[in-house]
């Protein structure tokens, strides 16, 4: 029974992170209908940042303000360069064929991920140590272990969740993303700066990706440049899971995920584990493409 | 007439094959290797345009599919083959291209396995699909060990030479012409550009998808098949979505759907990374009489560039290099 | 096949998209040869029933019978292969093909070759490939379009597309053509020829046509038989003369 509720614990975490990412894929593709490829490289960029401010910059480990400090970082950053990479690669592209953005994009992630790995301009392909950012220790409770790390984890997955909810249902900005997603067109004709929307939208999901990054690398302390494949594409699984466009159903989606992969790790099938988040995938599109929250889309003849 | 034209052209392709094949001796064995490597390049860019250019189904797995057919034909080879007990000119000219054949037969039918599911997937989907397919499909063969697993297949014999190489070549550019080139093969395009329009006017779009799907994947497994004899060695982490990803960008770098552009940017793309690797070898003396620089970051640089490739070539020519106005079927 | 029999038969057919009925209890029928008229105002229903004809919806309730046959559960493509053929409201013609091979694909469900035999490439493909070639060209003729066969068929006029789309209908050689709204974006001496064109093309061929039209002056003009819809019910059936003079549609038109 502690073994299912460790791993239940386990799982949790896990989604919720990947909850933090699905809901940068999810926001991006409600105000542009679009797969941002290259969100996971930003998410890797997060732990990057994180780990460049205690290591290069000597914020301080073991300390809560030193853990906030880097944390911040990498959401500022990672911010920033989502609302650049919009700007530069996404915006001209705005009138072409979907194809046309999907293809930069997965350019634009490669891009990432080769600099990244570049000895010269990066920070090389081998695999770093990250440091531990909150002062951590081993709680037990009832036959459970949890070691503050992971409650840190939960703690910020939720406060950035509840941060998200405020903006996107009690802030003008929040309601102006959700017009966009409407509709687009009579959301510029009732005044709202669609490019301004699309940036701020941009930027709060690639926060909540540097954050989901700094909250993975917390968790499996071993960081490297190609680090954001693979979480990536499981947190877009869970995006079309919950429904892509819709917030709550990529939260939900995130859970779902996180607690499949824990369960599934303890099993014989674990090196498969990868391949069943792509399995999920192809199941959801094949009979229900909506995703769980989603609605079904009938197409205009 | 256009019609009987193009089979001379096929047959003058693979009499020049055969022709250069029987003087490979005396060609330098790296640069053989090299040309080689460019005919299996124009199988893949070649296949994949039926599927991603002419059909407008957006594939990312192709290299799961060459996978597919170099493990099935490298399996035929080292496990199947010495126990016929043939000799080395049966095996090299009758059980090696069976072998091929095998191979995209049955990268056909991972093609159909995977086209089939993604018919009703549009644009972004259909590709995040076939990538995971193409990633299952890698992730399977890293853990059967029965394949060689994570290490690898090795030992394969070295069957592919000139005319296998160039000759699979011509016969591909060729099938995707003459499919193309044809009443029903307009149906392609016309699914590609309105599935919708295309049903009300008679077409089986579902059929045409698979079709292509099929015939894409089947070639593909050839090249595989072609590639796994030619190297040697076999290691499926060389058949990674990178993989895909290179043979994606020789079919827009060629002009989705223009069969010679793809052609030129297989054999552009194919060298391209041979001559950088060479030039990485290099150094430039030093103006200033120092020490000579070192020109080996470009090395590293190899997919740098290909990425920024990427984007500049979407931000400022999707249409590819050698985009030029498309054939008309003959009106009279 | 009984002479009595409608060509196309529609009982109670009824189409809800989750909350909204589109179509509610529609019967109607379209005889061969027949030229037909469908009206109402905007939202009626008028393209949602094309596509529930055409394969593109299934009914939610009620049947559809073409040349006395079920076609539930049918998909658009073979419903196409036994004789309905259409145009759309936003033209969607295929714009990587040239004029000639707009039509020419549209030959699809009759074609004697298969994929084989473009790879082969002997003789009767030659032949049959150069026989839809001149069919095409024909079937173009008719219209005044055979001068544009080779040119990209998004290059065209709105007014060319328009009936571009007509002609490629028209080679899958159908018993029953569904235009909707062919007049659209014509100026009056073209309306003149497209009504011109719609009688010649239904007596040369001998096919029923369904005509969804905005211009009341083309579909009184060359319509038989005009049903009228509203809010997805049919409210009125019957010649130019009566529709015209009755209340229920004159009021559906004015939005009493």
């Amino acid at each position: 029974m502690t073994e299912f509720l460790q791993q239940l614990l386990n799982g949790v975490l896990l989604g919720a992170i990947y909850a933090l990412i699905a809901l940068g894929y999810t926001m991006v593709y409600g105000v542009l209908r679009f797969i941002n490829f290259a969100h996971s490289d930003v998410f890797m960029l997060g732990a990057f940042v994180a780990w460049v401010s205690v290591e290069k910059l000597g914020l301080p480990t073991r300390s809560l303000l030193g853990g906030l400090g880097a944390l911040l970082a990498a959401m500022s950053v990672c911010a920033a360069l989502g609302v650049v990479i919009e700007r530069l690669a996404y915006r001209p592209l705005r009138r072409r064929s979907t194809l046309t953005v999907l293809i930069t994009a997965i350019g634009v992630s490669l891009l990432i991920q080769n600099v990244a790995q570049s000895p010269r301009l990066g920070f090389g392909p081998n695999p770093r140590a990250f440091p531990e950012l909150f002062p951590s220790s081993q709680l037990h409770v009832g036959g459970l272990t949890v070691s503050t790390h992971q409650l840190g984890v939960l703690a910020v997955a939720l406060v950035l969740l509840a941060v998200l909810y405020w903006i996107v249902h009690r802030t003008r900005i929040g309601t102006a993303m959700r017009a966009l997603s409407f509709n687009a067109t009579a959301a510029s004709l009732v005044g709202i700066d669609n490019d301004r929307v699309i940036s701020f939208t941009f930027g709060l999901g690639s926060a909540l990706a540097g954050a989901g990054g700094v909250l993975y690398a917390m968790n499996y302390p071993s960081i490297d440049p190609l680090m954001g494949t693979l979480p990536g594409l499981k947190a877009f699984v869970a995006a079309v899971l919950g429904g892509i466009g819709n917030l709550p159903g990529a939260a939900l989606g995130g859970l779902v995920i996180g607690l499949v992969e824990t369960f599934v790790s303890g099993t014989r099938l674990s090196t498969f584990r990868d391949a069943i988040a792509f399995g999920i995938l192809i199941a959801i599109l094949l009979f229900r493409p909506a995703g769980l929250l989603g609605k079904p889309k009938v197409e205009k003849v | 007439m256009a019609f009987p034209k193009a089979q001379r052209w096929l047959l003058a392709a693979l009499l020049l094959s055969g022709g250069a094949s029987a003087l490979s001796g005396s060609i330098d064995p790296y640069f053989l290797d090299v040309v080689m490597g460019v005919g299996v390049g124009i199988v893949l860019a070649s296949s994949l345009n039926l599927i991603n250019g002419f059909t407008g189904q957006f594939s990312l797995g192709h290299a799961g599919f060459m996978a597919v057919g170099a493990y099935t034909s490298a399996m035929l080879s080292t496990v199947v083959a010495p126990r016929t007990g043939l000799g080395p000119v049966a095996l090299q000219w009758v059980f090696f291209p069976a072998s091929l054949v095998a191979g995209g037969a049955v990268a056909a039918l991972a093609g159909l396995a995977v086209g089939a599911p993604s018919l009703r997937l549009k644009g972004d989907y259909l590709a995040i699909v076939t990538l995971g397919f193409g990633e299952i499909i890698r992730v399977v063969l890293q853990n059967v060990d029965a394949v060689g697993g994570a290490r690898g297949l090795t030992g394969v014999p070295a069957h592919t030479n000139l005319l296998w190489t160039f000759g699979t070549a011509s016969l591909t550019v060729y099938t995707v012409w003459a499919l193309l080139e044809s009443t029903r093969g307009r149906g392609f395009l016309a699914v590609a550009d309105d599935e919708v329009a295309a049903e009300a006017m008679g077409l089986d779009t579902t059929r045409y998808k698979i079709t292509a799907f099929g015939i894409g994947s089947f070639f593909a497994g050839v090249a595989g098949g072609l590639y796994a004899h030619l190297k040697g060695y076999l290691n499926p982490g060389g058949f990674s979505f990178d993989k895909s990803i290179e043979i994606v960008v020789m079919v827009i770098l060629g002009g989705m759907g223009r069969h010679a552009g793809v052609v030129f940017a297989a054999i552009l793309l194919t060298l391209l990374p041979e001559g950088l690797r060479e030039l990485g070898s290099r150094s430039i003396p030093n103006p200033f009489g120092g020490p000579a620089w070192s020109l080996d970051w470009i090395k590293d640089a190899r997919m740098i560039l290909y990425s920024l490739l990427l984007i500049l070539l979407m931000l400022l020519r999707p249409e590819g290099l050698f985009h030029r106005r498309p054939s008309r079927m003959p009106s009279s | 096949m009984s002479a009595s029999a409608p060509l196309l038969q529609l009982t109670d057919v009824t189409i809800r998209f989750g909350g909204l009925t589109a179509v509610s209890s529609v019967t109607a029928d379209v005889r061969e040869g027949e030229l037909a008229g469908l009206i109402g105002p905007n939202g009626a229903g008028k393209t949602t029933l094309f596509n529930l004809i055409t394969g593109v919806y299934q009914p939610t309730e009620g049947r559809i019978d073409f040349a006395s046959a079920g076609t539930a559960g049918r998909r658009p493509f073979h419903l196409t292969g036994l004789g309905i053929a259409r145009t759309f409201q936003n033209i969607r013609l295929f714009p990587s093909l040239s004029v000639a091979e707009n039509v020419r694909v549209a030959f699809h469900r009759h074609l004697r070759h298969g994929v084989w035999h473009s790879l082969l490439r002997g003789r009767s493909f030659v032949a049959e490939e150069t026989e839809l070639a001149a069919r095409a060209l024909e079937l173009l003729g008719i219209f005044n379009l055979e001068r544009l066969r080779d040119a990209p068929a998004r290059s065209l006029s709105y007014g060319d597309q328009r009936r571009l789309e007509i002609v490629r209908a028209l080679a899958t050689q159908p018993r029953l053509l569904l235009l909707d709204e062919p007049a659209a974006g014509m100026n009056p001496s073209e309306k003149d020829e497209l009504m011109r064109l719609i009688r010649f093309v239904r007596d040369r061929f001998g096919l029923a046509v369904l005509l969804v039209e905005h211009d009341m002056k083309v579909v009184m003009g060359i319509c038989e038989r005009i049903h009228v819809l509203e809010y997805g019910r049919k409210i009125a059936e019957g010649s130019p003369a009566e529709v015209r003079a009755d209340p229920r549609v004159i009021a559906a038109y004015l939005g009493d």
